[in-house]
């Protein structure tokens, strides 16, 4: 009882992060800032995989998302010194309009998800006593025999992308 | 242990900050981190649901997603480049050679 209080309070500690750090990007100025939060959020989200018994997700996470991808950005909005825009006319009635269809879209995607998936039960607890190493070897499994076809696949989009962004990057050559 | 309704909450909330970002940033860069934002929401609700039935699927479908994303954040980042050197701003209100 005591550690289900515990797992509990520990979960509103995250996700009260989790929320914060989102707001924090959305709302500062700064893209550097928001870039910042949003690396906060991505490894708040991996303690979640964690909690959720997922450790090969949460490090993929870590290292992709908050390592590569957000590396990826911060060098960009630097290379263009784009940290901050200057002040433009805005539409008024956009924000007020925004937040309202979003407190819509929220409260419409947790009903339905509450009554139509019935998504009834608790998450698997992380087991101390089922270690990683079990874990990753039965998730290896499920990837490369079940889902070979869909991880070549992914193989074959990972090399067009990087054929597409080395294409688009480069200088166009002189015709004559 | 800690119902997968919080779960389910927490990823909507993610989702709709998200939306939010998407509907009222000029910046093109602070737009396509949103855009990161919600799919890391749909990843976390992923690997809640996987978790409530005890398959590895949900994980899977979630490296599938990292996978993605990562082809399109290279993707996505050389169009904004390209688009800051012609028009050397990336407010995406200056986009609008198309518009009528």
């Amino acid at each position: 009882m005591v550690i289900m209080t515990l797992d509990l309070i520990f979960f509103l500690i995250l996700s009260l992060t989790a929320i914060s750090t989102a707001l924090g990007m959305l709302l500062s100025r700064n893209a550097v800032y928001s870039a910042l939060f949003l690396v906060l959020n991505f490894i708040t989200v991996a303690i979640f995989y964690l909690l959720l018994g997922a450790p090969f997700i949460a490090m993929a996470q870590v290292t992709v998302y908050a390592g590569a991808i957000m590396v990826l950005f911060l060098f960009v909005i630097m290379l263009l010194g784009a940290e901050s825009l200057p002040k433009a006319k805005v539409l008024p009635w956009q924000k007020p309009l925004a937040g309202l269809l979003a407190v819509a879209l929220a409260v419409e995607a947790t009903v339905i998800f509450l009554t139509r998936a019935r998504p009834i039960g608790e998450v698997a607890q992380p087991d101390a006593a089922v270690n990683t190493v079990t874990n990753l070897r039965a998730l290896g499994d499920t990837l490369f025999t079940q889902y070979l076809l869909p991880f070549e696949v992914t193989s074959i989009l990972l090399l067009v992308a990087m054929v597409g962004a080395i294409v688009l990057i480069r200088k166009e050559k002189r015709v004559h | 242990m800690v119902p997968v309704n919080y779960y389910i909450i927490l990823s909507a909330i993610l989702f709709t900050i998200g939306v939010v970002g998407v509907l009222t940033r000029r910046n093109a860069l602070i737009i396509f981190m949103s855009i990161e934002l919600m799919l890391n929401a749909a990843n976390l609700a992923f690997v809640a649901f996987g978790s409530v039935i005890k398959s590895f699927s949900g994980q899977i479908f979630v490296f599938f997603i990292i996978a993605v994303a990562a082809a399109e954040v290279a993707v996505g980042l050389a169009l904004i480049v390209e688009i800051f050197k012609s028009k050397h701003s990336i407010d995406v209100d200056q986009m609008s050679s198309l518009k009528g």
